[in-house]
């Protein structure tokens, strides 16, 4: 069993490694007294225990009479502060070498290093959060884009739990009627109205449908939105994706695999995470390895959420053919179509080109022609899909997996009333599903949700 | 003259006393039952009837646990009911009509024929303490009798107080004093003692209705029991139940007492059950009803007096009498007694543990309304599990206590500790989150091998139960292994309006099917063969039915239990020290330090402590 935690923890707050400026940030009864005793105002002697709560004090860290930078300490006391406990953070020089030091001078003087997510446990712990909040400041921090840091925002703010609550509590008063229905069945009480019931079922159902497609679009701004490119070898598609890499210098991933492998490249373009996949070219071969190289383009296209079709603009004279190929091929993908190599068409082609096509860009990739336009169409595409409007957006795939529970039981009642099905047998159903929804609400607490919760944290909060 | 020192003394003598006593004596604890009057042994002090939803699969559990409660029903019924038939198997709820004077007689008859039972009739006015013992009782003769273990069911008799109107008086009961000065030890010791009420209606004469204005109500054409023990048998006969209604008239002709009900003008404060109210509150409270359900319900085969159940009330007599009479076949009512209420001490069930012993003083028990319950059969399995848990202790044996996936039993003791009640406790179907799992047609295959585990259930329950489910077994096999061809199928499915079939299936799959019963398969020629040759009863056969048709459900349920019930198996340290936790609200640490949840499955189901509580002690409980 632990005991009861009222030690002082320590971690670094920022991404280890060289930056201008580092965050380490101590949590715990005596974590401003412990800091007091290392810290040298700059304005005379001031003591940080008896300075007001969120202030921040110039000074430097020192180790008896060794100064080892010049911070600036932030003070926050309990319970107005992250975990509720004491907090410092100490903003020193971001070199390794202070970050160091100054962890191992606290380390040595009763602090020690934090658990992975302990910070956000002992937020948790003292009532600053509850569960679903504690699992969107994961992906807070592990947000890379700026569309999925507002899903996780929103989350935190705890705009998709009172949607679920909402639910949650229509749900739970039917629940009550059927109860009451099958405890007083002997007496001349009216009973829960079947339409009426019938209605809020397909209600509560079509609401839960459009929270589980949105997590196929959480999924997305949280892992960058899948791009193939595809066109026949050596139309240039490295090129363009070497121009946009040129372009935007956000580089977050590079898995390279065989050359016959897709290359994948993940970019923010304009806040919004792109996951682009280089894909050998596609054609009829004989080649073994090859042919296994165009299999996986194709399954890379199913994958992808947006095609990006490249044709060489000195075949243009098949441009129809090649567009209605792929097309057929994949009906329900969304497919651009990208005429490189725009240096080789005279302006009358082009003009004659923007004409004939209306969704066609010409580019250079080469020349970086046209790629501002590119992006732009990219950007509108995402936005038009995710963020413009305002909904609630599902990213966790723990609420996930609850919101199909949920749905799967809610389904299982709109069945059961059609086939008049008694009562007391999916009320079992009406349980399950209040199960589930609670599960994202935190009302209903199962042991190794926690555990998975506060896994996935990275230390330091 | 009382130089023994009894293993268990049982304080009372109602339903929960009764089988109080008789469980710890069967359980080899010598045993004296003390009550006021010994003529009224297991009186049914307000309506005459055994079971209902919910309570008749208790009543189902306490026989399957050796109870008497099923046995005496069974031999005193005069009509029998499945409630809910219309409806899955685990809303099937049976009641009897019972003959009131009857049933007192036999259950005294079979406490007196049960080995370690003596009786005494004296009222305990006072309770011995040694430290924070219990030691034995003193009564008003001044006699003082010794015992290792104590269960009070006082039932409503604890400072008891009757109204009729604006008149009030000492008792326990219509013509029965009230007990004092138990409670006022209790508290002295550091009991919190509350007051509850409750209400009865009037009984008349019978010879004075007009049952051809009012609807007959008939028992079951096929009644069947209440006991799993071949020795009771299902009733020939049956006397009916009559209905009719009340009218806005006799609702003007109450309200005309409503300055002098006890109810209204302020007298009485404490809660009665919501579930069954007063006839005063019924039309307060739901105003535009225009009228309301009265039962006629006979008290017995040869008494005329019957029971007007629905019109439970306080009012004054005349308005009870005057109002009565506008109700449709009492226009010549003669009362044999009025509707009274009464207010009684209870002492909040939290204070208990899961064997209802008192965190507070060792060896002593409590029982029945006593806890805040209200029914008969809340009471007498309460007093089952008391009389139970008294000889074990004694015994130096380890508790005997039922889960919630196990009994109504189980959900009704944990609820009362762990939850308490502001309002008289009743067991509903809904209260239960295994209600699939308790049904009254598996009480015995759930319940009996653990009684039987603990020398109570005796050998021959046991014996049935294997004998119920190795044939239960054997006939689901039977139709998990035998196919029926189309031919002889057919017919039958045409019959039930559901689709052919057009090759051999086999029958687990047909038998599955919503619209065929087991009547109409035991039209197919294996199937009845299989039956005679193995000697399968009706009992098998619904037991089987059951499983066939339900096993989604019941499968489904279990499913959901067992998740649930993870959390049963995380316990909490008996001293663990919740004011350490300055993570827990203020609200939950108290309730916490106050109840003492075992499990962080009972913390959850404590009012006031939140899912982010329960996440809390999860992690301090290393999780």
């Amino acid at each position: 069993m632990n005991t009861i935690q009222n030690d002082t923890i320590i971690a670094l707050a920022t991404s280890s490694g060289v930056g201008a400026i580092a965050v380490i940030r101590l949590s715990g009864e005596d974590a401003i007294k412990i800091v007091n005793q290392h810290f040298q105002s700059k304005f005379g002697n001031k003591d940080l225990t008896t300075v007001k709560s969120h202030t921040i004090h110039l000074g430097n860290i020192i180790d008896n009479t060794r100064i080892i930078d010049e911070v600036l300490v932030s003070v926050f006391k309990n319970p107005n502060s992250y975990t509720g406990e004491n907090v410092v953070e100490i903003n020193c020089h971001g070199s390794v070498y202070i970050q160091q030091e100054i962890l191992q001078l606290f380390l040595k003087n009763g602090v020690r290093n934090a658990n992975g997510g302990e910070f956000t446990l002992r937020a948790f712990l003292n009532g600053k959060m509850d569960l679903s909040q504690a699992e969107a400041v994961a992906d807070l921090i592990s947000s890379n884009s700026a569309a999925s840091h507002q899903v996780a925002l929103q989350q935190m703010r705890g705009g998709f739990r009172s949607e679920i609550e909402k639910l949650r509590e229509q749900l739970l008063n039917f629940a009550s009627l059927i109860e009451l229905e099958l405890d007083f069945a002997e007496e001349d009480v009216e009973f829960a109205d079947r339409t009426a019931f019938t209605k809020l079922v397909n209600e509560i159902s079509a609401v839960l449908k459009q929270l589980i497609d949105s997590f196929a679009l959480g999924n997305v701004l949280k892992n960058g939105i899948p791009i193939a490119i595809v066109g026949e070898p050596n139309v240039g598609k490295s090129t363009l994706l070497n121009a946009l890499l040129n372009e935007e210098r956000a580089i977050v991933s590079d898995i390279a695999g065989t050359t016959r492998d897709a290359i994948e490249d993940e970019l923010i373009i304009e806040g919004v995470a792109y996951r682009f996949i280089d894909t050998a070219g596609i054609r009829a071969t004989k080649d073994v390895v090859e042919s296994i190289g165009i299999q996986k383009t194709f399954e890379n296209i199913e994958k992808a959420q947006l095609v990006l079709h490249l044709i060489d603009a000195s075949k243009i004279d098949s441009l129809q053919q090649q567009i209605t190929e792929l097309k057929e091929k994949y009906p329900a993908k969304k497919i651009l179509t990208i005429v490189n190599k725009a240096d080789l068409l005279d302006n009358n082609q082009i003009t004659e080109l923007n004409t004939n096509y209306t969704d066609l860009i010409i580019l250079s990739a080469k020349n970086k022609t046209g790629i501002n336009e590119l992006i732009s169409t990219l950007t509108q595409l995402a936005n038009k899909g995710a963020l413009s409007n305002n909904e609630t957006i599902v990213s966790n795939s723990r609420h996930f997996e609850a919101l199909n529970n949920a749905y799967t039981s809610i389904k299982e009642i709109q069945q059961s009333i059609d086939l008049n099905v008694s009562t007391d047998l999916f009320a079992i159903d009406i349980r399950q599903a209040l199960f589930y929804l609670g599960e994202i609400t935190g009302e209903v607490t199962t042991e190794d949700l926690l555990g998975n919760i506060f896994a996935n944290f990275c230390i330091g909060k | 003259m009382f130089n023994t020192v009894y293993d268990v003394i049982v304080v009372g003598g109602g339903h929960a006393g009764s089988e109080a006593a008789a469980a710890s004596a069967n359980m080899g604890a010598k045993t004296l039952l003390i009550t006021m009057s010994l003529q009224n042994i297991a009186q049914m002090s307000c309506n005459p009837a055994m079971g209902g939803i919910a309570k008749g699969q208790i009543v189902r559990e306490i026989d399957a646990l050796g109870g008497y409660s099923g046995i005496v029903t069974d031999e005193t019924a005069i009509q029998f009911k499945m409630l809910n038939k219309s409806k899955g198997p685990a809303m099937w709820s049976p009641r009897a009509q019972s003959d009131r004077m009857r049933f007192a007689e036999t259950w005294r008859n079979m406490l007196e024929h049960t080995e370690n039972v003596d009786f005494f009739q004296d009222m305990v006015k006072g309770l011995l303490f040694d430290g924070d013992k219990i030691v034995g009782v003193k009564t008003t003769l001044g006699i003082d009798i010794k015992a290792k273990a104590v269960i009070i069911t006082a039932g409503t008799f604890l400072n008891g107080l009757i109204h009729i109107g604006d008149k009030t008086f000492g008792g326990g009961r219509a013509g029965e004093s009230a007990s004092v000065g138990v409670t006022e030890d209790l508290v002295k010791v550091g009991f919190e003692a509350g007051r509850m009420k409750t209400g009865t209606p009037p009984r008349v004469d019978g010879r004075s209705l007009d049952y051809s204005k009012m609807i007959e109500q008939p028992g079951d054409d096929n009644p069947e029991k209440f006991s799993y023990l071949s020795s009771t048998k299902p009733l020939a006969n049956q006397r009916s139940c009559y209905m009719s209604y009340t009218s806005l008239e006799v609702h003007d002709l109450l309200r005309t007492g409503f300055d002098r009900s006890p109810m209204f003008n302020g007298r009485i404060q404490s809660i009665g059950p919501r579930y069954c109210p007063s006839i005063e509150d019924k039309i307060d409270r739901f105003a535009s009803k225009e009228r309301h359900q009265i039962f006629v319900e006979p008290e017995g085969w040869n008494t005329v007096e019957v029971y007007v159940n629905g019109f439970s009330t306080s009012l004054p007599e005349d308005v009870q009498d005057k109002a009565l009479r506008k109700v449709a076949g009492f226009e010549n009512v003669k009362f044999f007694r009025y509707g009274y209420a009464i207010e009684y001490d209870f002492f909040p069930p939290t204070q208990l543990q899961h064997t209802l012993e008192t965190k507070l003083i060792k060896g002593l028990y409590f029982a029945g309304q006593i806890n805040g319950t209200t029914g008969y059969e809340e009471a007498a399995a309460q007093g089952l599990m008391a009389g139970i848990n008294a000889a074990l202790k004694i015994q130096n044996r380890a508790p005997f206590i039922l889960k919630r996936n196990e009994a109504y039993i189980g959900v009704l003791i944990d609820d009362l500790i762990t939850k308490g009640t502001e309002e008289p406790y009743r067991m509903f179907t809904s209260r239960a989150e295994y209600r699939t799992l308790l049904r009254q047609d598996n009480a015995d295959l759930r319940l009996t091998p653990l009684s039987f585990e603990i020398g109570l259930a005796s050998k021959e329950r046991m014996d049935r139960v294997i004998e119920k489910q190795r044939k239960t077994d054997l006939f689901v096999k039977f139709l998990i292994e035998t196919s029926v061809k189309p031919e002889v199928i057919n017919p039958i499915l045409e019959d039930n309006k559901t689709a052919p079939v057009t090759q051999s299936m086999k029958m687990f799959k047909i038998a599955a099917r919503p619209q065929l019963n087991f009547q109409d398969l035991q039209r197919i020629p294996s199937v009845a063969e299989f039956i005679l040759v193995e000697n399968i009863d009706n009992e098998i056969i619904e037991q089987t039915e059951v499983h066939v048709k339900y096993a989604g459900y019941i499968e489904k349920e279990k499913n959901q239990a067992d998740k649930l019930n993870r959390l049963e198996n995380v316990s909490i340290p008996p001293n663990f020290d919740y004011h350490k936790v300055a993570s827990l609200s203020i609200e939950a640490r108290q309730k916490l330090t106050k109840i003492k949840p075992i499990t962080i499955s009972q913390a959850s189901r404590i009012s006031g402590v939140s899912p982010s509580d329960i996440s809390v002690l999860l992690v301090y409980m290393g999780r």
